[in-house]
């Protein structure tokens, strides 16, 4: 145990973390993404009340909706979801135009394009879609063939349980992050997470926006009994896309909090460092 | 959000906007041309699809008496305002006849009496507005496929072209006239129909009387109200703006299954 006697530095490793597929599906998802998610309030912005059921137009009971409540001289943006109304003037409902309040659901900094145009909004979505979707099936069948979900994302048994999933908790609440040799795969939480949104909320959002095209519909009428309906299937759509931008908050928050210089390489070049102490290295 | 923004009116305004304010890098990527015309491969590969996927004749899902809409909302005109549509409804449109010609074998017109006395369908079905509502209605009407039979195509017609007789944009070259078109495959479908009532009644001003199109597997805007004339034609970039009907000319897809 010479070591100990010096000062231990650590041995720099670089690891190959992720491979080209996964690098170029996660870019052009993230283009995806980006594009689908402003286009889609731009869409959002030409009827902005979403309602449950088969059927849902103005003189239907609203589940949320934006709207323009004229008060004297004043134009009010009023947000309201379920029997809550929130004042959102400046943001959601009435927003900026060319300095001139107007109403609009999100604002224009939020929309593709930034004015009103809905056909360009669903040229954009539906172009983005499709490359969305072709991402996603080569990465699915990627995932599959070359073993990467169950590699690199099936948490193993140990993993599961409630105490260490306790502990992963707990240390990411502190920021404190694996290293050495627990780094080099994905901790518990990252891995239950990247399957919710793989398996779930991604395909979701597919299914979802289909069961909105009329013509989709006769092929798979199916779909309109799983979510309850056309104007059901929109409101999920929304709310499923909010939760994968709430996903992305967390998802950039933990890339800058646990060093982004290295993550931010990682899904470049695919090289990832992780340090060693030199008596916790037990493996060649 | 009453009125869909057409893209002349949308254009004067966001011309004058985009000088004054300087447009952010995104909208500048948006008004490319070649970038405009790159998405437009979209549309095509959608139709493409849903076609194969579909099949010609699979219905669009019917609903229930139960699951009728309680209001369902009119949009577009609401009541066309030129002086030949007033003078029609105010006859109660004893003297309004559906004309169908183009290439077609034996042109015809057709008096609302001689529409109704055609064997008809009745099928609720689901309307859905490209800006994303939806309402459910019944609709009765002449399969648009026995009108074809009885005018007979000819065998170079490939669209069927419906003119309106609502200026829904007003302008000087009459470029503002509603129309729309579709292929054969839909106006062959079983439930694409010349409807004349609604929710079990003659057709309503704003929903379009006399006689609409129903074409139930696409949105809205492809549901063509106040039908005046019938047009078989080979091609459809003769008519209008080129892009075969009033939205059409103004961005919005020709195939407007999703």
């Amino acid at each position: 145990m010479d070591a100990l006697d010096k000062p231990a530095t650590p041995t720099r490793t670089l690891i190959r973390r992720h491979s080209l597929t996964v690098r170029l599906s996660h870019w052009l998802n993230v283009l995806c993404m980006t594009v689908l998610l402003f286009s889609g309030l731009q869409i959002f912005n030409a009827h902005p009340s979403l309602y449950w059921g088969q059927y849902g137009a103005d003189d239907d009971p609203s589940f949320i909706a934006m709207e323009a409540v004229e008060e004297g001289d004043t134009v009010k943006g009023i947000t309201r979801i379920g029997s809550l109304s929130f004042d959102t003037t400046g943001v959601l409902g009435v927003s900026a135009v060319d300095g001139e309040q107007t109403a609009r659901g999100f604002p224009a900094w939020a929309t593709l394009p930034s004015y009103q145009d809905l056909a360009t909004g669903r040229r954009w979505h539906f172009f983005f879609a499709w490359l969305f979707v072709i991402n996603g099936l080569t990465y699915m069948a990627y995932g599959f063939v070359a073993r990467h979900f169950r590699r690199d994302l099936l948490p193993t048994k140990d993993e599961l349980t409630p105490s260490h999933l306790g502990h992963e908790i707990a240390d990411h609440a502190r920021l404190r992050f694996p290293k050495g040799e627990q780094a080099r795969h994905y901790n518990a939480l990252q891995k239950l997470t990247y399957l919710l949104v793989i398996f779930l909320l991604l395909p979701l959002m597919t299914a979802t926006g289909l069961t909105m095209s009329p013509g989709f519909n006769a092929f798979a009428p199916w779909l309109l009994d799983v979510f309850g309906g056309r104007q059901s299937a929109r409101t999920l759509h929304f709310l499923t896309a909010f939760s994968l931008v709430a996903f992305v908050v967390v998802h950039v928050a933990m890339v800058l909090a646990s060093g982004v210089f290295n993550n931010m390489r990682s899904m470049i070049t695919g090289r990832y460092a992780i340090h060693m102490q030199p008596e916790g290295e037990p493996k060649p | 959000m009453s009125r869909l923004i057409t893209r002349r009116r949308f254009l004067i305004g966001s011309t004058l906007t985009a000088s004054a304010l300087g447009l952010s890098g995104c909208d500048v990527l948006v008004e490319n041309p070649n970038v405009q015309q790159a998405l437009r491969m979209a549309e095509g590969l959608t139709m493409r699809t849903q076609r194969l996927l579909i099949g010609d004749k699979t219905l669009a899902r019917e609903f229930t008496a139960a699951d009728i809409s309680p209001t369902f909302r009119a949009n577009g005109t609401s009541m066309p305002d030129g002086a030949e549509y007033q003078a029609l409804l105010t006859q109660k449109f004893s003297q309004w006849n559906l004309e169908i010609g183009g290439l077609v074998e034996r042109p015809t017109k057709l008096s609302l009496a001689a529409i109704k006395a055609m064997p008809s369908r009745t099928q609720i079905t689901r309307h859905d507005c490209v800006e994303g509502w939806s309402a459910i209605g019944q609709w009765t009407g002449v399969p648009l496929a026995a009108v074809l039979d009885k005018v007979g195509l000819k065998p170079e017609a490939r669209y069927i072209v419906f003119h309106c007789a609502d200026e829904y944009e007003k302008s000087l070259d009459g470029s503002g006239w509603y129309y729309e078109s579709i292929d054969l495959v839909d106006a062959y479908h079983p439930q694409t129909i010349l409807a004349h009532s609604m929710n079990g009644h003659d057709l309503e001003v704003p929903h379009g009387a006399p006689l609409r199109l129903r074409i139930e597997r696409q949105l809205g805007y492809k549901q063509a109200k106040y039908l005046m004339r019938i047009e078989a034609v080979a091609d459809l970039s003769s008519l209008y703006g080129g892009n075969g009907g009033f939205w059409e000319d103004r961005g919005y897809e020709w195939y407007a299954g999703i």
